[in-house]
């Protein structure tokens, strides 16, 4: 009886969507077209209205952020389901793969129904608003702002590689729990968390009413005043470092708390079925962390450029720094090791990239490499839980490094950008470390607080609805067969 | 007939068949095995995860020899097998009641 309950509100969460889209679309779209609502990223920025007619992008933008998207969305399929997938015993290795694709389709039609309207239009500082519900009024012709002013990309294009960001980052959040989890369980959570926690940062973080609104100081001061909350604060996060791991890490740990512990853990051995497939995982997002970093210039431009050298170096740095520290403290330099310490670097130079100088990226590199290495040692045994594939250690350590790092290093003293004042167009003279480090901890709590309540909140409510996890027997079985009768592996 | 069943270190698998074919030894049987004795097992670290492996991969090489050729044959295998480190391996002996060749029905030495 309570198995069909749990299937009926898991397929009516996901149907949900598909139905809504059928029935209501239409009367929204023309709603939405006739309104002149400033949607951020749109066409109907202020400016417009004295500059001559629609813009028209840039090709060779257009070209990178479409070719961005894409390297985005091989992040998450294959990428992390091969790196998680080499990780887990390979009883697991389909679910895992599996809860990857699943939710990342998943996020995806959420994206286009109402993630894209409340994360990225003008609404309050914590919500967007709902102009672009079902993407209403959004055509080939839409275009979205930039960081320079006057360069405008398709707004479509800026909609499918904000909807890959959002994508990988629920699917980061299933490593905390695999091997136990029930299926149905992953993707009600998703649904929630991608609607409670992702918009509502997302919106904080990244969305205001793009450069062209900045004509003289009172004009910025106000626009500023539309933009999300921590925006707004001067939080620096150039691609995701509070948004998509902070959050992503911290609803990682509450799940692993709430969850609980795998059955055996600590008793049995749960060696990594391949290593093999994970350093392959490992290699393929950090190709497509080139994308992640550099395509959040938006812009194919001198800033893309450097995002992308910062991606490189940092991400070297790191895998040197990991294994060093593995070597000297543990006896071996691993394979996961190194593959883990790629990944540290790459999380913690993610805020950084377009803000800091290549030296600087170096540093951070080689600072999150060790600190991740005591993330999922030192740190891991303090906290005592089965954050089973170290999504904590990994992603929220070096996502905090990166956010803070990001605040020392964007300084123009210390070879950083500093930050661009749109009103005098022209970098900002002061540059205050102390100041700016502070605001981008104050970035990183909030993250941290409204990721973990809105976590708990969820698995809470999923635990009622369908329940977290598995039985034991199942668990032990191996969830790719109890969970979707196949086996990754003949023998 | 004799049946030599010899546990070696995987790596030493080519030197023994070369050694035993150098004989005049026509065909043997190789499975790959785990198990553990004087050299114990290893340890394993996954970033924080310390795991205790009890079995060590082990390669079993199983021969059947006339009787005449036994000694020259544990001689051969010994001498292949050496590393002189703890691990090496070890060889056994029993004798073997009857041997059938399959296809031609011959019995004992001739079907060797």
């Amino acid at each position: 009886m309570k198995h069909w309950i749990n299937k009926l509100i898991v397929a009516s969460a996901l149907l949900f969507s598909l139905g809504v889209a059928t029935l209501v679309p239409n009367s929204l779209v023309y709603a939405a077209d006739d309104k002149a609502t400033p949607v951020a990223v749109a066409s109907a920025a202020p400016a417009a209205a004295e500059a001559p007619a629609v813009p028209v992008p840039n090709k060779g933008d257009t070209a990178w952020l479409l070719v961005c998207t894409a390297l985005v969305i091989m992040m998450t399929v294959p990428a992390l389901g091969l790196f998680y997938g080499g990780l887990v015993r390979k009883k697991n290795m389909l679910s895992v793969l599996m809860q990857c694709l699943v939710v990342f389709s998943l996020i995806m039609v959420l994206w286009a129904i109402y993630g894209y309207s409340i994360a990225f239009t003008e609404g309050n500082a914590f919500f967007g608003g709902f102009d672009r519900l079902f993407l209403a009024g959004i055509t080939p012709e839409s275009v979205a702002a930039t960081f320079s002013k006057g360069v405008y990309v398709p707004e479509l294009a800026y909609m499918v590689f904000q909807a890959a960001f959002a994508a990988i980052t629920v699917c980061l959040i299933v490593g905390a729990f695999v091997e136990r989890i029930k299926f149905s369980a992953v993707l009600l959570f998703a649904v929630l968390w991608f609607t409670f926690s992702y918009l509502p940062v997302a919106h904080m973080v990244w969305f205001w009413p793009g450069p062209d609104a900045f004509t003289d100081a009172a004009a910025g001061e106000k626009a500023l005043a539309t933009a999300g909350w921590l925006f707004q604060m001067g939080a620096l996060d150039f691609a995701g470092g509070t948004v998509v791991h902070i959050n992503a890490a911290v609803a990682g740990l509450v799940g692993a708390y709430v969850v609980g512990k795998r059955v055996g853990y600590g008793r049995e051995p749960f060696k990594p079925h391949s290593l093999t497939l994970t350093m392959v995982g490992a290699s393929l997002l950090w190709v497509g962390w080139f994308g992640f970093n550099a395509g959040s210039a938006l812009e194919a431009s001198g800033s893309a450029a450097l995002a992308f050298a910062n991606t490189l170096m940092a991400t070297a740095a790191a895998v040197l720094s990991w294994i060093l520290a593995e070597w000297t403290l543990k006896g071996k330099p691993s394979m996961l090791g190194a593959a883990s310490g790629a990944v540290a670097g790459l999380v913690a130079v993610t805020p950084a990239a377009g803000f800091v100088g290549i030296m600087g990226a170096l540093i951070i590199g080689l600072i999150a490499g060790v600190l991740c290495f005591w993330g999922v040692t030192g740190l891991k045994k303090m906290l005592k839980v089965d954050d089973s594939l170290d999504v904590f250690g990994v992603h929220g350590v070096g996502g905090v490094t990166g956010a803070i790092l990001t605040g020392v290093f964007c300084s123009p003293s210390l070879g950083g950008t500093g930050i661009y004042d749109y009103v005098a167009n022209a970098v900002a003279p002061d540059y205050d470390i102390a100041a700016q480090v502070l605001i981008q901890l104050q970035a990183v709590a909030t993250t941290i607080v409204w990721s973990g309540v809105v976590a708990f909140i969820c698995y809470k409510v999923v635990d009622i609805l369908v329940g977290l996890r598995v039985t034991e027997e199942e668990e032990r079985e191996g969830l790719d067969i109890t969970s979707h009768g196949e086996t990754a592996y003949e023998m | 007939m004799k049946l030599i069943i010899t546990i070696i270190k995987p790596f030493k698998l080519d030197e023994v068949r070369e050694a035993l074919a150098g004989i005049g030894v026509s065909g043997i049987t190789v499975t790959e095995v785990k198990g553990f004795g004087r050299q114990k097992g290893h340890t394993e670290l996954y970033r924080g995860a310390e795991y205790v492996v009890d079995f060590l991969p082990k390669v079993r090489v199983e021969v059947v020899v006339s009787d005449d050729m036994v000694d020259r044959a544990i001689e051969v295998i010994e001498a292949a097998a050496r590393t002189g480190k703890i691990g090496d391996g070890k060889i056994f002996v029993t004798p073997v009641e009857q041997v059938v060749r399959i296809r031609t029905g011959e019995t004992g030495a001739a079907a060797l």
